[in-house]
C-alpha cells in the first residue's frame, strides 16, 4: 500500500469510532508488541486459530500488528472432526474474508482408528486427537514459534507460564527449567528442532476479551450468543444435541432451551450454560455477575486435578 | 438447570458449604492502565493468604474453582475459608513441597482499576525470581509478621525492588491480629522499615496492619478491630498509586521490524519506549546517526496526530534512510548515550553466575549484539552495601559490572527510562536468559580512569549530608564513598591541612 494514500482511506471508521480505555489499549499494544517480535525473530512462526473467542481477538490483533501488510504466516486449525458445525462455517468465512493463508490438520492416525470422544474417553481422545495432532502439525510444518491464545487467568499452570513458552523437539514443557523472563525483553535464542509457544493474551482476563470483543466489532461463533437449542444432560453438563453421531445413552431425553456457550471445543465435550443473553450486551451483563469460571464446562479440564500441566507438559497448548 | 444449579451441583460434590461474595456490581470502562505489583515478604509472613484474601474478596475466585480447591486441601481455616495458598501453587511441584517455586501471574479487579499481581516465591534461593517479577511492577507490597518485625529476608527484598526501579512501597504489618492489634507495635515496625527505606533511597512508603487472615485492611477495613487507623486499605492504596510512565522522557522507538507491503510503502513497526512523536518531527537513526522527518503515524485504526509512551505504532519517514530491525529512532534533541562500554547492575539468574571476560549475547529492546560483563562489585543484600569484588558473580548476586560492546550500543540508563536502559544477557551456548541487567551510565576511557583516581572532599551541615544521602542516586554509589562525622572545626582543620599539602 502506498504511503501517499489519503488519510481517509487508512481510517477505519469501523473500529476508530469508540476509542479503547486506557486498560484495553495497553493490553492491546502489549499483543501487538509480542506479534511483531516473534515475526521478526523467528524463521517460520504459525497461529494456532481454534475459532473460538480468544482466536478471534487474537486474530484481529494479528492483523493490527502488521496493518498494512499481510498477516505474515499461517493460521494452524487442528480438528479433531467434532467441533461444531457452525465453528467450521464461520472459520471458512474468515479466512476468506480476511485473505489468510490457513491449514488445517486432523490425526491420520485418529481418523483412521476412528477415534471418538465416545469410544476412548475424553482424555485419550484429546490426547490423540489434540496433543498428537497438533505436534504433527508443527513437525509437518518445521514451525519454530506458534501463537496461542492461552490467558494466565485461565487455570493455575498457565499462571506460571512465560509469554515466549521454550519447548523441546519433543514439544515438552518443563514448567520447573523455564527461561527468566524480565520487563518485555524476550529471548526468542533456539536450537534447531527447539520451538517457542508465543501468548500475546498472557495478561488478558476473560472480562477483557469479551469488553474488547465488544469495542472492536470482532465477529464471533453464533455459538456464544443464547438461542433455542437441543441439548442433552450428561455428567452435569449440557450438550449441544445437534450432531447425528450424537447417540442417547438410557434415560437421556433431547430437550430445548435457550442455551449459549462460554468455550467453544469438541461438542461431546463442551457443557453450555442457561443463558438469556442474546447479544454481547448482555453476555458481559452475565458474565460479570458470574461465578463460574470459564473452563468449568471443559471435561478435559476435570479429568483429574493438575490435568491442564500434565497436558502441557505433553505438548498440548 | 441454572448457573446456580451448577454450581450447587459442583459444591454438592465435595460436600462442603461455604458463603460466597455477593455479586458484584457490572464493571465500566477502565480509565487507567493495569497497575502492575509485586508481593514479597519472608516464608511465612502469610503472602498466599493475603494474595487469597485480595482474590477472594474481590470475587477474582470462580466457585468451581474454589471447589476443586477444597477438593485438594480437604480442609479449611478456622473462618471457614479455603487454603488460599493451594489456589495459588499452581504446579505439581509447589503442591508436593507446600512452597512456591515460580513466578506467577494473578489478576484482580475492582471497580476503579484492574490489577497483575506478580506473585513471587518468598526462599532466598529464589531472589531471581523476585527480580523477574519486580522487573515490570509500579509497587511493592512487603509483607511482614508483626510478631517477628522486619527479617533480614525483608532488607532483602526491600533492596532488590528498589533496584529494580520500583519507587512506592506498601509495608503491610499482617497477622495484627496475632499481637492483640497493638499500636505501638505497629508503630515500631513502621519506623524500623522507614529508616531501611531512606538507605535505599524510597521516599513513598504507605504502612498499613493488617490481618490478611481476616480481611482487615486488605479491602475492608479493620476499624472494628483497630479504631485508631484512620489511614486506607491495601486496595484503596492500590487504587490510587500511581503507574511509572516514560512519556516525560525523550522520544524511543526501538525498531522491531520493517512493513514492506509494497514497493512505494516502508514503515517501521515498534513500541514507543519514551516520550511523544507526531508528524514533523526530525529524528535520528541510531547508531548510524542518519537524521530524518517523520511524516506518518500509523495504525490499523487511522492515521494518528500523535504517539505516546506505550503505543505500538507504524512509523513513516520523509527520506530512504537504511533503517533496519535494532535500531532505534529517537528525538533529534534529547538523544540517548551511544558508545562501546557502559557501567550496569546485574542480578545473575543462573547456577553458573556471570563470567567475568566471557562472551555473552545481550538483547534490550529489539536490538541483540554480542558483549563482555566483568564484574567489579557486589551488594551483600543482608548489610546492603557494596564490596569490590571482582570474578565470578554467583547465581541470585546482585552487582555491577563493566558492559565492553564489539559494535556500538545505545542506551539511557534505566533511572531515566526503564526500557531502553533494561536488558537481558543470553548464554551463547545454552540460549538461556542468565542475568537481567540495568544500566547506570555510559564508560569513556578517559572519563574512566578519572572517575577511578579523582576525588573531591566536601564539607557539609550534617542534616544537609543526611538528605544527600537518602537520594537514589547517592544510595547506589554507596560504597565508593568515605564518610566521616565531625565539628565544624576539625573541618575546616582538614581543609586547611589539605591546601598545605597541595
Amino acid at each position: 500500500m502506498p504511503s501517499t494514500l489519503p488519510e481517509t482511506e487508512l481510517h477505519n471508521p469501523q473500529t476508530a469510532k469508540t476509542p479503547l480505555d486506557p486498560h484495553l489499549k495497553a493490553l492491546e499494544n502489549e499483543a501487538i508488541h509480542i506479534f511483531r517480535e516473534v515475526a521478526a525473530e523467528f524463521e517460520k512462526p504459525v497461529m494456532l486459530y481454534s475459532v473460538g473467542k480468544d482466536s478471534s481477538v487474537l486474530l484481529h490483533l494479528a492483523r493490527k500488528a502488521f496493518y498494512p501488510g499481510r498477516v505474515p504466516f499461517p493460521l494452524l486449525h487442528v480438528n479433531t472432526g467434532w467441533k461444531f458445525a457452525e465453528m467450521i462455517a464461520f472459520r471458512n468465512d474468515i479466512v476468506k474474508k480476511y485473505d489468510l493463508d490457513f491449514i488445517e490438520h486432523i490425526n491420520p492416525r485418529g481418523k483412521a482408528e476412528n477415534v471418538t470422544p465416545f469410544t476412548h474417553g475424553s482424555a485419550l481422545f484429546t490426547d490423540i486427537m489434540k496433543t498428537e495432532g497438533l505436534r504433527q502439525a508443527l513437525d509437518a510444518g518445521g514451525f519454530d514459534a506458534a501463537f496461542g491464545g492461552a490467558r494466565r487467568d485461565e487455570e493455575a499452570s498457565r499462571a506460571k507460564e512465560r509469554i515466549y513458552s521454550f519447548r523441546t523437539p519433543e514439544h515438552r514443557w518443563d514448567p520447573r527449567a523455564q527461561r527468566p523472563e524480565l520487563w518485555n525483553i524476550y529471548n526468542g535464542m533456539i536450537r534447531k528442532g527447539e520451538s517457542v509457544r508465543a501468548f500475546p493474551l498472557s495478561n488478558w482476563t476473560e472480562v477483557d476479551i469479551w469488553r474488547y470483543i465488544q469495542v472492536e466489532d470482532i465477529p464471533l461463533v453464533p455459538l456464544y450468543y443464547a438461542k433455542e437449542r437441543p441439548y442433552v444432560e450428561r455428567d452435569g453438563m449440557m450438550i449441544l444435541a445437534e450432531d447425528p453421531r450424537l447417540e442417547l445413552l438410557p434415560g437421556e431425553t433431547v430437550q430445548h432451551g435457550s442455551i449459549r456457550f462460554r468455550t467453544l471445543g469438541d461438542f461431546p465435550l463442551t457443557g453450555a450454560i442457561p443463558s438469556q443473553a442474546t447479544n454481547l450486551e448482555e453476555v458481559i451483563a452475565e458474565l460479570e455477575i458470574a461465578t463460574v469460571s470459564e473452563r468449568q464446562g471443559r471435561a478435559i479440564d476435570r479429568d483429574q486435578s493438575g490435568s491442564m500441566e500434565k497436558k502441557k507438559r505433553e505438548g498440548y497448548f | 438447570m441454572t448457573v446456580s444449579a451448577i454450581a450447587q451441583a459442583v459444591e454438592a460434590t465435595t460436600g462442603t458449604v461455604t458463603a460466597f461474595p455477593a455479586a458484584e456490581t457490572p464493571r465500566l470502562p477502565r480509565d487507567t492502565r493495569p497497575l502492575r505489583l509485586i508481593t514479597c515478604g519472608s516464608v511465612d509472613d502469610g503472602k498466599s493468604t493475603l494474595i487469597g484474601r485480595l482474590l477472594w474478596d474481590t470475587k477474582a475466585v470462580k466457585e468451581d474453582q474454589a471447589a476443586t480447591l477444597r477438593r485438594d486441601s480437604g480442609k479449611q481455616n478456622d473462618l471457614g475459608l479455603p487454603d488460599f495458598a493451594l489456589l495459588l501453587d499452581g504446579l505439581q511441584a509447589e503442591r508436593e513441597q507446600g512452597i512456591t517455586i515460580d513466578v506467577a501471574y494473578r489478576y484482580f479487579a475492582t471497580d476503579k482499576r484492574s490489577f497483575i499481581v506478580a506473585d513471587t516465591p518468598g526462599h532466598e534461593q529464589y531472589t531471581r525470581n523476585m527480580a523477574t517479577g519486580a522487573s515490570t511492577a509500579d509497587l511493592a507490597v512487603l509483607l511482614v509478621d508483626a510478631r517477628t518485625g522486619l527479617l533480614e529476608q525483608t532488607r532483602r527484598h526491600a533492596t532488590i525492588a528498589s533496584l529494580m526501579g520500583i519507587k512506592q512501597f506498601v509495608l503491610a504489618v499482617n497477622k495484627f491480629d496475632l499481637v492483640g492489634y497493638d499500636r505501638a507495635r505497629f508503630d515500631q515496625i513502621t519506623h524500623e522499615f522507614r529508616e531501611l527505606a531512606v538507605s535505599l533511597g524510597v521516599r513513598q512508603i504507605t504502612a498499613i496492619p493488617m490481618s490478611a487472615l481476616k480481611g482487615e485492611n486488605v479491602v475492608y477495613d479493620g476499624k472494628a478491630s483497630m479504631p485508631w487507623y484512620e489511614g486506607q486499605t491495601l486496595v484503596e492504596v492500590l487504587e490510587l498509586a500511581t503507574i511509572r510512565s516514560a512519556q516525560t522522557v525523550g522520544f524511543r522507538l526501538p525498531v522491531q521490524r520493517v512493513s514492506r507491503p509494497g514497493e512505494s510503502f516502508r514503515g517501521y513497526q515498534g513500541t514507543v519506549a519514551g516520550g511523544s512523536v507526531k508528524p514533523g518531527d526530525s529524528v535520528v537513526i541510531l547508531p548510524s546517526g542518519m537524521v530524518a522527518n517523520v511524516t506518518k503515524i500509523i495504525t490499523f485504526d487511522l492515521v494518528r496526530n500523535a504517539a505516546v509512551a506505550g503505543d505500538a505504532i507504524t512509523l513513516v519517514l520523509d527520506r530512504q534512510v537504511d533503517v533496519s530491525r535494532g535500531d532505534m529512532i529517537v528525538s533529534i534533541d534529547s538523544q540517548p548515550q551511544v558508545g562501546l562500554d557502559f557501567d550496569a547492575q546485574l542480578v545473575a539468574l543462573q547456577s553458573e553466575g556471570i563470567q567475568p571476560g566471557r562472551r555473552y549475547w545481550l538483547k534490550s529492546g529489539s536490538r541483540r549484539q554480542r558483549v563482555t560483563a566483568n564484574p567489579f562489585s557486589q551488594l551483600d543484600l543482608k548489610t546492603g552495601s557494596w564490596n569490590q569484588r571482582t570474578g565470578v558473580l554467583p547465581m541470585n548476586g546482585i552487582g555491577k559490572v563493566h558492559l565492553s560492546f564489539d559494535e556500538n550500543a545505545v542506551f539511557d540508563s534505566y533511572e531515566q527510562n526503564r526500557t531502553t536502559g533494561a536488558f537481558i544477557l543470553i548464554d551463547p551456548d545454552t540460549n538461556n536468559t542468565v542475568a537481567g541487567g540495568m544500566i547506570t551510565a555510559k564508560r569513556s576511557s578517559l572519563t574512566d580512569l578519572r572517575s577511578d583516581e579523582a576525588r573531591v572532599v566536601l564539607s557539609l551541615p550534617a542534616d544537609l549530608a543526611d538528605q544527600l544521602m537518602a537520594t537514589e542516586m547517592f544510595s547506589r554509589r554507596r560504597d565508593e564513598t568515605d564518610l566521616r562525622r565531625m565539628t565544624a572545626g576539625e573541618a575546616s582543620q582538614i581543609f586547611k591541612d589539605a591546601a598545605v599539602d597541595i
